[in-house]
């Protein structure tokens, strides 16, 4: 049995819904430590070298199975990069939960740069979900750099479900792919910033096969005086269809930089960008504010409607 | 009941140009008016600004004898004035429950939720998870906006030209709404913005507004021959042409 603390606890509700110790295959890491993992028959998971990550092995054809690697930073100063790599076999259809949760009370910056790379099999099917939180009121900066890798092979697919909602300062969000042929890519990202936060999310995403189509959306609050830059390209190199979307929301004096990029390398290639950025809308705030609600209250509503 | 005492509303821009000039009037428990007159006569605006979305530039609002001038949309709503927009707002990622449960102010089941959607004619289960997004139609929207002021429970339910945007089957069926919140209108009032012939045949009392002011005032059976054949008072299939054609009635 797993001793968890209050602290690791309550991340790991935050970012993973676990409660004690999840069912299927996992791995609890914390301050650089593993707190417990489980392989199944199916999925094989193997620590790489000096606690720098996990080798995750998902067996061809393996089916409503999840895995759970959850991260959580609790000392202060703490640093730490780490790569999982993901290899998912022909075939199979998996979900993987992963996310990382810093809690710094204290004056040093609290950094995990999570690496993650996907090998999605020919005809296999991932849903992955990663939630970023931060809590602790120490001076230190809570700082989260994923980097997300998607390597799919033909008539795969991938849906990528990114969630960073509270309390992390500084966070570079990197997300490449490569597809083959008919394989799908589905990013769907929520992101909200507050006090001096800066968030970048950075997409690179290679349309190599014939047929494949990537479609990214996403959609983000900047509040207080914080900052977000999201950079999407889109290269198109065969007969394939892309699309990104940008659907942002500023409030106070956030700021939000959005980069469209998109290049055509083949005829056959159909590329899509759509960006919007804006203050809520006026009368969205009048319309619950004559179901009775406050400005404040209508504000919060419309963000938690957005941002779910 | 709501009583207006002198109400004027001035815009300023370049020039001020006043919209609503010196409006007195009550609407009674227990009954439905109608407000009608051309367009550009100061409906949508005296609607507003008994809901409190305009404050007028002089004159007072009661609402059972509370002066409500001074207050805000959300403590006019909460004393019981709703208000069913024109053209309804549409949210992203809201969902149809969500509304419908913000405008109950309190934590409903799905039943109750469904309940409402029936009520005004859409299949419930279709659209009790679907977003209040660009997915859904002007008619659909505009349902969803009625469901949502039925859900409030108004003492006065204000409903902006509900028939705008919507096609006739659909105005069909939002005549029957507007029957069935009329039989249960006890202890509430009604006060629906409108040119359609037949919802000023179901109005108690019609108000007529022309270029702000009030022109004319009295029970259905004393107004509605006055207005007949005007645009006041527009027939479903004049409805039809000014879809066909595109133009205003």
């Amino acid at each position: 049995m797993i001793e968890l603390n209050e602290i690791q606890k309550r991340i790991l509700r935050e970012v993973a819904d676990l409660h004690k110790v999840s069912v299927g295959a996992f791995n609890i890491r914390s301050d650089g430590q593993s707190l417990g993992r489980t392989s199944t028959a199916n999925i094989e998971i193997v620590p790489k070298d000096a606690g720098s990550g996990l080798d995750i092995y998902i067996k061809p054809g393996t089916k409503n199975e999840s895995v759970h690697i959850p991260v959580v930073l609790t000392k202060s100063g703490y640093t730490e990069v780490v790569y999982n790599d993901f290899h998912i076999g022909e075939g199979a259809d998996v979900v993987i939960v992963a996310g990382c949760g810093i809690d710094n009370c204290g004056n040093l910056d609290s950094r995990h740069d999570g690496i993650h790379r996907f090998y999605v099999g020919k005809g296999a099917k991932v849903k992955y979900v990663e939630k970023h939180y931060g809590s602790g009121d120490g001076k230190g900066k809570r700082i989260l750099n994923p980097e997300t890798e998607v390597y799919m092979e033909e008539d795969s697919q991938a849906e990528l479900e990114m969630v960073q909602i509270k309390g992390v300062d500084d966070t570079v969000r990197t997300t490449k792919a490569e597809l083959g042929a008919n394989a799908s890519l589905v990013v769907r990202e929520r992101l909200m910033t507050h006090g001096e936060q800066k968030a970048v999310s950075k997409y690179v995403i290679d349309l190599n096969g014939e047929g494949s189509s990537a479609d990214v959306v996403s959609r983000s609050v900047a509040r207080d005086d914080s900052y977000q830059k999201f950079d999407a390209v889109i290269n198109g190199n065969t007969a394939c269809s892309g699309h990104t979307e940008c659907d942002a929301i500023i409030m106070d004096r956030g700021r939000i930089l959005a980069v469209p990029g998109l290049e055509a390398n083949s005829v056959d290639a159909a590329l899509v960008h759509e960006a919007a950025i804006g203050k809520i809308a006026g009368d969205q705030i009048i319309k619950l504010m004559t179901l009775g609600l406050t400005e404040s209250e209508a504000e919060e509503q419309i963000i938690n409607g957005f941002l779910k | 009941m709501l009583r207006l005492e002198n109400i004027s509303f001035e815009v300023k821009d370049e020039e001020s140009k006043e919209i609503i000039h010196d409006i007195s009037l009550t609407v009674p428990d227990d009954k439905l008016v109608v407000i009608t007159g051309p367009n550009g006569g100061g409906k949508s605006t005296l609607a507003k600004l008994i809901a409190g979305i305009e404050k007028p530039t002089s004159g007072k609002i009661f609402l059972d004898d509370e002066d409500i001038t001074d207050l805000s949309i959300t403590e006019r709503a909460k004393r019981g004035i709703g208000f069913a927009f024109q053209q309804p707002v549409r949210f992203k990622g809201i969902q149809v429950f969500d509304l419908i449960q913000l405008a109950k102010g309190e934590k409903i089941s799905i039943g109750d939720a469904c309940a409402y959607l029936s009520a005004v004619g859409l299949c419930a289960r279709d659209y009790i998870n679907r977003e209040v997004n660009a997915s859904l139609s002007g008619g659909e929207l505009k349902r969803i906006e009625i469901a949502t002021v039925l859900a409030k429970a108004s003492r006065l339910s204000i409903f902006d030209e509900p028939e705008a945007g919507i096609d006739l089957w659909s105005f069909q069926n939002l005549i029957e709404v507007f029957e069935g919140m009329r039989k249960n209108i006890h202890g509430s009032s009604i006060m629906i913005i409108s040119h359609q012939e037949r919802i000023l045949n179901i109005a108690d009392d019609i108000i007529v507004l022309k270029d702000g002011s009030l022109a004319a005032h009295g029970s259905r059976d004393e107004i509605l021959p006055t207005l007949m054949g005007t645009s006041s008072a527009v027939m479903e299939c004049k409805m039809v042409n000014s879809v066909l054609g595109g133009g205003e009635q």
